[in-house]
């Protein structure tokens, strides 16, 4: 819950701006991005994930090293099952926040 | 994930443990506090006391959201769970948490419909998805954790979503520290500073620290070279006289926090009182209450609590622990009724905790040991 799972920014989709698509390890899901807003964000960048939050923008070499980081505490099949986990981005119709 | 293979740099890390080792005065004992649960398990994990000389002493701080809950909150949330119709949803490391009648995960084999969600917008999304029943979040977590609870209450409120509340337990790091440093029986040298509260907060928050309190604190990050460069950053300070706040993971803290996840907690949010911590009893202003404009979704406000002050099995001594008074190992529960498979105390259910990463590395080879050999 503390540790923090890092992502790449694949999809900043216009019209839902409060999400973006991410991608772990080969694993592409949405979370939210409004605690980024101050930031230019942009397909390619690296975030900090925390609970469906993208947290902070962090560099590639940043991310490689959260990812090992994860891998070493043991944390890293956690961090998967979280991200695959998440239940919200699959929202019912007409939901357009 | 398969960076594994490219690990740490030996090398480096045993110029800064020689570093240490030249700058730490054989004469004096220091005693070290890392706030932060992560740094606890990158500590055991990575047996980075040990590459430490002796006079070096780590104290494992206050920063493990479900070991600092006291079990009373617990048993609030528990007794929402009970009610018909009501759905419990929380993270997964509060399903094994220690209530009066054992933790979520026992009420929830006794027939109690209690769910695991991985991000409280999960939550949310379960009460859209049944709209007949009540959806509790049992939130818990420092300042890395609040601003999503926020938004999601700022989300419930957008769509006016009835069936939904959040049970705060959120609670904030820095009156947790004020509380340990007006303590009488501690007595500590400098802080090893949270990395990812610290993206939140960022650093500004703990100048109080160095400038009332005379004390190093030095921000850090996971990486067992991360920790231990902070050590190093905060004896060189005790070598020259100094007390500051230093930025040792300035590649993902900014000085100033994020506006955006600030901004959000104090819309959603205000500080309450007092509220208990386990271990360190009662602190002013220590945690985060849901605001009267978001009383529809406040389960405190919503639902009447048991509010019960539980005292934690007497033979435990999570408190002496949680202070760094004992270390996990002194406890006389430790490993014998106390285990990560059976928990009495919150700290052995965590791998943030500091009984349970000391329970699940102690016996292991440390790695950084060998690597300074």
């Amino acid at each position: 819950m503390c540790l923090a799972i890092p992502g790449k920014l694949i999809d900043l989709p216009p019209e839902r701006p409060q999400f973006a698509v991410v991608e772990v390890a080969g694993v592409r899901r949405q979370v939210n991005i409004d605690l980024l807003k101050d930031e230019p964000l942009q397909s390619g960048d690296w975030v900090l994930i925390h609970v469906g939050f993208a947290m902070s923008r962090i560099s590639e070499e940043g991310a490689a090293e959260q990812a090992r980081l994860l891998a070493m505490l043991g944390e890293d099949a956690a961090a998967m099952e979280e991200i695959e986990g998440y239940e919200f981005t699959s929202r019912p119709e007409g939901w357009t926040a | 994930m398969k960076y594994v293979d490219e690990y740490r740099d030996p090398r480096l890390i045993r110029q800064v443990a020689a570093e240490i080792r030249r700058l730490a005065d054989p004469d004096r004992h220091y005693r070290i506090m890392e706030v932060c649960g992560g740094h606890t398990h990158a500590i055991y994990r990575f047996g980075l006391a040990d590459v430490l000389p002796g006079n070096v002493e780590l104290i494992h701080g206050p920063g493990c959201p479900v070991c600092v809950l006291p079990m009373g909150r617990t048993d609030d949330g528990l007794s929402v769970a009970e009610r018909e119709g009501a759905i419990f949803t929380a993270f997964g490391d509060v399903m094994r948490v220690p209530g009066t009648h054992g933790s979520p995960l026992e009420h929830k084999a006794r027939g109690t419909e209690i769910r695991m969600v991985y991000s409280p917008l999960d939550a949310l999304k379960l009460a859209r998805a049944n709209p007949g029943r009540h959806v509790m979040f049992f939130a818990i977590g420092f300042e890395t954790t609040a601003p999503s609870t926020a938004l999601t209450l700022l989300q419930a409120k957008a769509e006016n979503i009835a069936n939904f509340s959040v049970l705060s337990n959120h609670v904030t790091i820095i009156p947790a520290i004020r509380a340990i440093l007006e303590s009488p029986d501690m007595r500590l040298d400098g802080f090893v500073g949270p990395g990812h509260v610290s993206t939140v907060i960022g650093c500004r928050p703990y100048e109080f620290i160095a400038r009332n309190y005379g004390k190093p604190v030095v921000v850090s990050g996971f990486e067992p070279l991360d920790i231990l460069q902070s050590i190093l950053m905060i004896l060189r300070q005790l070598a020259e006289g100094r007390s500051e706040v230093e930025n040792q993971y300035a590649r993902v803290v900014p000085w100033d926090g994020n506006f955006a996840a600030l901004k959000v907690l104090a819309e959603v949010f205000e500080l309450r009182p007092y509220f208990e911590w386990r271990g360190l009893g009662f602190i002013s202003q220590s945690a985060l209450k849901i605001r009267d404009a978001y009383a529809a979704w406040d389960t405190e406000h919503r639902f009447s609590l048991p509010g019960l002050r539980v005292t934690d099995p007497k033979a435990a001594q999570c408190g002496e622990v949680l202070k760094g008074v004992l270390k996990p190992h002194q406890c006389k529960l430790f490993g014998r009724e106390c285990t990560p498979e059976s928990p009495v105390g919150a700290l052995m259910v965590s791998s943030e905790g500091a009984c349970a990463a000391y329970h699940h590395y102690v016996h292991r080879k440390s790695e950084a040991a060998a690597a300074v050999a």
